[in-house]
């Protein structure tokens, strides 16, 4: 591949992410109205589609308000943080065989890293905002993540035991005979619990939790820092729905009707419908409960799951 | 119907020395007189060996103005007490004379815990201090407020207050008294070893439902105490209905408690018909309880859909606004209003039932029992739900007599109290419907209680329906308002009569009332004073949120952020209710 190539690679995932990100505005708000028997923005444009410039123009026409009260720098820096980190993720996702922007070794390891510097925005956020609400959802954040993280770590470890490789595309290819699915079912609804979480989205959005903390760390936030953080939430659903297709799913495989990108976003975008649907039916645990949950239960069942999958495999080996 | 001679009896020969004097009121509630010396001695003996557990209501009356004193008891002020007992099924109302501008009484906080803030709005709307009170301040009005609202000299408009102005020196001291200091709120603000953190929960506040503000005293996210300031939804009510004539003060009532609409009406006229001695036909009735249990599973569909939300769940509230959107075309229907209908009449309705409400009624009835299903399973089995609400803001039944806690809140802790089934209003002894209860005290069962009483009261909708009696909407009395015009035309009497009723107002006899009723929240009184004029003397409401709201502190201390959401969404007030 020469490297003019390469930059268009990169320029055009990148340019699809981020309409993917503001398209998601109009995908959201219209799959939840229909689930709440409700319209939903149906005036601009066919369908309302062109709700998402309007909102794109409001966020970026509205006045940059930093409060005179925040720590200004870490304040301004924190939105970007996010969408940062967010976007090198999908650094190591194939879209099709070929269509990817760094075919990392330690893929999955780069994966989890960078989701990992994710949290840095949430804390960050609400500590510069020097507000009691904000503050709040920096802690339940903080504590949220670094509770699952570990396991969504962990999660992923049979796969790689099963492949023998970090690297994502050797990852799909070993999905040809069966997908992951079949063989990590555990593992993949802790991979789906664990994004859920590591994503702030209902039921786990308690860092937000609206009702309680009005909009948590992000409270002091207006205009196109607001809008950073509401892409990088975008975006950090369609990392973890991809991910899911990748590791989980067979990536870009599928009967031959479609191109291997297209069964790629088939797949991804039902996982993100799955994301909206479960924001539309599901109530949120308190943020003790939560954690709970995770070192109690999910990560028991994890190593139980990595300890049985490494049985297995030494069983078939001998 | 109650045992009254023998409460007076005992209250003799327990206080030999002291003079009852017993006043007749044509609501039969035993009404005494006690001495002001010996109020605190005669309540703690009615608490503690007579079984009247709940102070119901505490208020108070200007009598410098009035008209017609119609005993020598009366003085520059009355203080009233009801207490109720679930024991007996009987209120007693103790009153207090008082004299001077600004006179004093002792309190009774340490008998009631939920006397705190009747005491505090007595304070504040009268200028009478409770001596021994923990924390006697303004409740309902600012803190800079100058005067007392409900004593006869306080202007009743503002075109009587002179033109507002606002100067510098005025504008400083009003921003100087918004400042948070904890102690003034009786707070700490540091304990041994740690500083606390004090979050401001509204006025403006998604989960606060209203305005209200609450100060949250924190140790990292565990409530160390809770404050609630109330006040922000005072319109003045009470005073209102001084100024109104009797007819015209109904529409004020829906806007009490705003979810219960024709409720409220109901509550005002029962009272207005006791002192007129208004016997309302069977047909009124059974349309009175059609259309305020209509409202009930209304407001109960408001809170189960909010308190879903408060607790994250973002789509059963739609489905039930759809639904209360159905019931209020049918209130549309009959009544042309929606949310504050203001359609009753003292005598009756405003008008008979449209042709056709059969059929909107009935598709109702057959329409909703299954949507009821669907959110059961959808809020209340699910597990999230269970796990945000069970053993979460429990009390006793003990607990609840002794804040004033009634309604679903009541039959939460395994107390099967409804007024509608003990003490019938309006024809609800011809109905058969079940009080549901649950026992655990905490706001899963709080949820539950509500979700079984939409269903009672569809069941109840449903006998008005196949037995609406015939009849006049309106009784045949002359204080009915608007009167009936049958004979306007032919005797000159009438059309006297006719014409001073609508253009005055009706002129009701003097005496005094209470009415009672089961409102969506719970208890919901109307004391009525008349000193025979065509507007009351004085209207005292005693509202359902108001003890609920003053017990949140109470149950929320110990539990995090997250559970206070639950625990206000489970106790279900009206803002507007609390404040009046």
């Amino acid at each position: 591949m020469t490297s003019a190539q390469h930059i268009w690679i990169v320029l055009g995932i990148l340019f699809v992410l981020l309409n993917i990100a503001a398209g998601l505005i109009w995908v959201e708000r219209r799959l939840l109205a229909l689930f709440q028997d409700r319209l939903g923005p149906n005036r601009a444009g066919p369908l309302g589609i062109l709700i998402v410039l309007a909102d794109t123009l409001k966020l970026f026409f509205k006045e940059d308000w930093i409060p005179p009260f925040a720590d200004r720098w870490v304040f301004i820096l924190s939105p970007a943080i996010v969408v940062g980190a967010v976007l090198m993720s999908f650094v190591i996702i194939p879209f099709a065989p070929g269509i990817v922007v760094a075919d990392l070794n330690i893929g999955l390891l780069f994966f989890l890293a960078m989701s990992s510097l994710a949290v840095y925005s949430i804390v960050l956020g609400g500590w510069a905002s020097n507000n009691k609400y904000a503050l709040l959802g920096a802690l339940r954040g903080a504590s949220q993540m670094i509770a699952y993280e570990v396991f969504m770590g962990l999660s992923l470890m049979g796969v790689v035991m099963m492949t023998g490789s970090m690297r994502m595309a050797d990852i799909v290819n070993a999905q040809k005979e069966a997908w992951f699915i079949l063989t990590q079912p555990l593992g993949a609804i802790i991979f789906f619990i664990a994004g859920i979480a590591e994503t702030h989205r209902l039921p786990f959005d308690i860092p937000e939790a609206e009702s309680e903390l009005i909009a948590g760390y992000h409270a002091e936030y207006s205009g196109m820092k607001f809008g950073m953080f509401f892409i990088g939430e975008y975006l950090g659903i369609t990392l973890i729905s991809a991910m899911m297709v990748t590791v989980f799913f067979g990536g870009w495989l599928g009967p031959a009707f479609l191109p291997a990108w297209g069964w790629f976003f088939v797949k991804t975008f039902l996982f993100i419908g799955l994301f909206i649907l479960l924001r539309a039916s599901l109530p949120r645990p308190r943020y003790d409960q939560l954690i709970g949950y995770g070192w109690k239960l999910m990560l028991p069942l994890v190593l139980a799951n990595l300890l049985i999958t490494g049985a297995v495999l030494l069983l078939l080996k001998n | 119907m109650e045992d009254v001679d023998n409460i007076l009896l005992q209250l003799q020969q327990r206080f030999s020395d002291t003079a009852f004097y017993r006043q007749q009121t044509v609501d039969g509630i035993l009404t005494v007189w006690v001495p002001k010396t010996a109020l605190v001695p005669v309540i703690r003996v009615l608490k503690t060996e007579l079984a009247f557990l709940m102070l119901y209501d505490l208020s108070a009356i200007d009598e410098r103005d009035r008209a017609r004193k119609d005993n020598s008891l009366i003085d520059d002020f009355t203080v009233l007490y009801h207490l109720f007992s679930f024991r007996n099924n009987q209120f007693i109302r103790l009153k207090v004379a008082l004299d001077g501008d600004y006179p004093s009484l002792a309190s009774i906080c340490s008998l009631f815990r939920n006397a705190n803030w009747y005491e505090r709005e007595v304070y504040d709307m009268f200028g009478i201090r409770f001596e021994g009170h923990p924390h006697l301040q303004r409740i309902l009005m600012p803190m800079s407020w100058e005067g007392h609202p409900l004593r006869k000299e306080h202007p009743a408009r503002a075109t009587e207050m002179g033109p507002f102005r606002l100067w510098d020196e005025k504008q400083d001291r009003e921003q100087e008294a918004l400042r948070f200091k904890p102690e003034d709120w009786g707070m700490k603000s540091q304990s041994d070893d740690a500083d606390y953190m004090f979050l401001n929960i509204g006025p403006q506040h998604p989960g606060t439902h209203g305005v209200l503000r609450i100060v949250l005293q924190l140790d990292g996210e565990d409530i160390v105490d809770a404050v609630p300031e109330i006040g922000f939804h005072h319109r003045g009510a009470e005073k209102m209905g001084e100024r109104q004539s009797w007819h015209t003060y109904i529409p004020y009532t829906d806007r009490i408690d705003y979810l219960g609409g024709v409720m409220n009406n109901l509550a005002y006229l029962l009272a207005v018909e006791k002192l007129a001695g208004i016997e309302v036909p069977d047909r009124v009735k059974v349309i009175r309880v059609m259309l305020c249990e209509l409202f009930r599973i209304n407001s109960h569909l408001v809170w189960f859909g909010t308190f879903a939300q408060d607790l994250g769940q973002l789509s059963p509230v739609f489905y039930m606004f759809t639904d209360r959107e159905k019931i209020f075309d049918i209130i549309e229907a009959i009544c042309g209003g929606r949310m504050h209908p203001s359609w009753f009449r003292i005598g009756g309705v405003a008008q008979d039932l449209p042709d056709g409400w059969h059929k909107l009624v009935r598709d109702f009835i057959d329409y909703f029992p299954k949507q009821l299903a669907t959110y059961n399973k959808m809020v209340i089995r699910n597990s999230l739900f269970k796990a945000r609400t069970r053993g979460i803001g429990i009390y006793t039944r003990e607990e609840a007599f002794e804040w004033g806690v009634t309604g679903p809140g009541l039959r939460a802790c395994g107390c099967d109290w409804d007024f509608r089934k003990k003490r019938p209003y309006s024809g609800y002894e011809m109905f058969d419907f079940d009080i549901p209860t649950a026992q655990e005290g905490d706001c899963f069962a709080r949820s539950l209680v509500r979700v079984e009483e939409m269903r009672q009261s569809l069941r109840i909708v449903e006998q008005c329906l196949n037995n609406m009696p015939s009849g006049d909407y309106k009784a045949d009395h002359p204080l009915t308002t608007p009167p009936i015009k049958k004979y306007t035309m032919q005797d000159i009497e009438t059309l006297i009569t006719h014409f001073l009723n609508v253009s005055w107002g009706p002129v009701i006899p003097a005496g005094e009332a209470m009415s009672c009723i089961e409102a969506t929240k719970g208890a919901n009184s109307y004391y009525l004073v008349s000193d025979g004029n065509t507007a009351p003397y004085r209207v005292r409401i005693r509202t359902p949120s108001f003890p609920h709201m003053q017990m949140v502190p109470y149950i929320s201390r110990g539990y995090t952020v997250a559970d206070l959401l639950s625990i206000l969404g489970s106790v279900d007030y009206v803002l507007a209710d609390i404040d009046r």
